[in-house]
């Protein structure tokens, strides 16, 4: 079995979000970036399976700029993937490019029977690579999967929707999953496996030479802004009671919300 | 000017309030829309989309239709498209549309943006502003080279009119090319709430580690309950066990922005506030003055929950029951 994990670079939750002086995008300037925590949960359930089933092979893979994308691919190597696939690019992408992008890779590396990937990028909450890239490679796809049984040909998942319902599908391999939380706990690096991962096979593409076209950016963002300052809160104070009664009156005849 | 398709979400026979939105801010843009439904309802549905400003309905009442199935939803996608030659298509951030989107966009050649909070159009062009980095600054996106642009708005982001029950409308139903399946569905396990899904949700309660022991999500629930409100919890809670995954609000779980949040014992962390800053109205209970989530507040107050709550519950019982 060949598993190909998908993962993103984001910054660090906490980051402090600067733009560029001409307004452009965002200042990457000393963020701290690290694994997609969606994508760390791939990482694991790929690592699990592999673990039980020696013979498989986990490779990860990237697209970004090769300083930043090798880090977070040694932390998912670190974990226990096998080789480590940067494509190199500077250039800010969409979701599209970013899925065919890894879809020609995939395809150049012969192909997998199972690509899983994180539901979503905590940057840019894009929600649109995994089943894109599915679509691009024609396998069927099933997203925000909390539970997998492994079968002979076929996945039984179980994919988390609106209101807490389930939906219960069976999905011919090959295939690709993005996972949610509730899969699986992503394991912290060991110390071992962390100078294991310094030994790992880190292979290069560059994105140029994948034959993605001027005409595959759809999306571009643009006028960055920083959300509207917001009032100062209305504290409201006296015992329970009245501060109970306040609050609705407030709600009601104030903020008109009732 | 632009011909507006616009996917219409329904359950038990009700065309989902984040459908009507989009189908008035269409009709405002635009007197082509296009409502398409899917499901055994679907004739019924339409007639609920043109009070909204649907223009003409296309169905697809076949009976594979009722649940969600990706392969079979994006063969009707593409054949809708390919038929209509719409330019826009407009449909709600929601668990469906976030799945069957973007595998629609790359069969069809067409730009998505998922998780739009305001949207405009002019000519035929549009622009969807969306938040990036959970909700700590804004981008407007653009679209270029795509054939059809499409837009995943959060719900409870636009206007709804009163219907305009006056209005009729021509259905046409799609008849779909069969395909084969390599993705089954088989089964649905319902949730434990029939309440709306913290993302439609117009009130939302949640809870936090302050609430010292799973039990105490019952001063929640009454509150709830007297609301019409879906409660949600903070990561803390989920970790510890006290309540489902399906219920957290931040970062790592579900974006709300619903027109009242009320947080109770949350302390207010960024990846929680992630969440839900974009809510109306927010109503901090927290026992600490100094707590961060007063700063992101409208109304705050300093107690106890086990004080503030149950006379809250009485509090809005009595202003909604005059
Ligand atoms: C990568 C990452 C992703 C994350 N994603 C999320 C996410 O999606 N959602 C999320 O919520 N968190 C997320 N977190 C966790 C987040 O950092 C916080 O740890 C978490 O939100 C804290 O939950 P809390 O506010 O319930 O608990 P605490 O921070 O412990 O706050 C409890 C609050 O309750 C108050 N309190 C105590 N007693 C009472 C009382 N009797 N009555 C009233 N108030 C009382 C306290 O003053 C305190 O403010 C994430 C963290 C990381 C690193």
């Amino acid at each position: 079995m060949k598993i190909f994990v998908c993962v993103k670079q984001v910054p660090d939750s906490e980051t402090k979000i600067k733009f560029l002086a001409d307004g452009s995008g965002v200042d990457t300037q000393g963020v701290k970036w690290v694994l997609n925590p969606y994508d760390e949960i791939a990482v694991e359930e790929a690592v699990k399976f592999k673990e039980k089933n020696p013979t498989a092979q986990v490779f990860v893979l990237t697209l970004g700029p090769k300083q930043r994308a090798s880090e977070v691919l040694r932390t998912a190597l670190a974990m226990g993937a096998d080789e480590g696939i940067v494509i190199n690019t500077s250039q800010d992408g969409d979701s599209y490019t970013t899925a065919k992008t890894l879809a020609k890779t995939i395809q150049s590396e012969g192909g997998a029977d199972l690509i899983l990937t994180g539901k979503l990028a905590i940057d840019d909450n894009g929600n649109a690579v995994g089943p894109m890239l599915a679509e691009f490679l024609k396998i069927p796809h099933v997203s925000v999967v909390s539970k997998i049984e492994y079968q002979a040909n076929a996945l039984k998942v179980e994919r988390d929707v609106d209101g807490g319902a389930k939906e219960i599908f069976e999905i011919a391999l090959p295939c690709l999953i993005t996972t949610n939380k509730g899969l699986n706990t992503p394991r912290y690096a060991s110390l071992p496996g962390i100078m294991k991962a310094k030994k790992k096979v880190l292979k290069e593409y560059d994105q140029a030479q994948l034959g993605i076209e001027p005409s595959d950016f759809k999306v571009k963002a643009g006028a960055f802004t920083f959300p509207a300052d917001k009032a100062p809160v209305k504290m409201i104070s006296g015992d329970a009671t009245a501060q109970t009664s306040e609050l609705v009156k407030l709600l009601r005849d104030e903020a008109k919300v009732l | 000017m632009s011909k507006i398709l616009v996917f219409c979400e329904h359950h038990n026979g009700q065309l989902k309030r984040s459908s009507q939105e989009l189908l008035q801010f269409a009709k405002s843009n635009s007197s082509d829309v296009i409502a398409l439904i899917f499901g055994k309802e679907a004739k019924s549905i339409a007639a609920q989309t043109a009070y909204h400003g649907a223009t003409t309905a296309l169905t697809v009442s076949d009976e594979a239709y009722v649940s969600y199935n990706p392969e079979l939803y994006t063969q009707a996608i593409q054949e809708a498209y390919a038929k209509t030659q719409a330019t826009v298509l407009l449909a709600s951030a929601s668990a469906t549309g976030k799945d069957l989107f973007p595998k629609a966009a790359a069969r069809l050649n067409a730009g998505i943006v998922s998780d739009a909070t305001s949207l405009e159009i002019n000519g035929a062009s549009v622009v969807a502003k969306k938040p990036l980095f959970a909700g700590k600054c804004f981008a407007n996106h653009a679209f270029s080279n795509a054939s059809l642009q499409i837009v995943l708005m959060r719900p409870n982001q636009l206007p709804v009119a009163a219907p305009d029950t006056s209005k009729t409308i021509t259905i046409e139903e799609l008849s779909v090319t069969k395909i084969d399946l390599k993705v089954l569905l088989k089964e649905i396990v319902k949730g434990t709430s029939e309440k709306l899904d913290l993302t439609e949700a117009n009130i939302v309660v949640s809870g936090g580690r302050g609430l010292k022991e799973a039990a105490n999500f019952k001063y929640l629930d009454e509150l709830a309950q007297v609301l019409g409100a879906t409660v949600g919890a903070s990561r803390a809670v989920v970790d510890a066990g006290w309540v489902p995954h399906s219920m957290q609000v931040g970062q790592t779980g579900k974006t709300v922005a619903p027109t009242l949040y009320i947080a109770v014992g949350i302390s207010g962390a960024i990846q929680h506030l992630a969440g839900m800053t974009g809510s109306k109205v927010i109503v901090a209970i927290n026992t600490d003055a100094n707590a961060p989530i007063f700063q992101k507040s409208t109304y705050g107050i300093v107690g106890d929950f086990a004080d503030i709550l149950p006379k809250l519950t009485e509090e809005f019982k009595r202003a909604l029951h005059k």
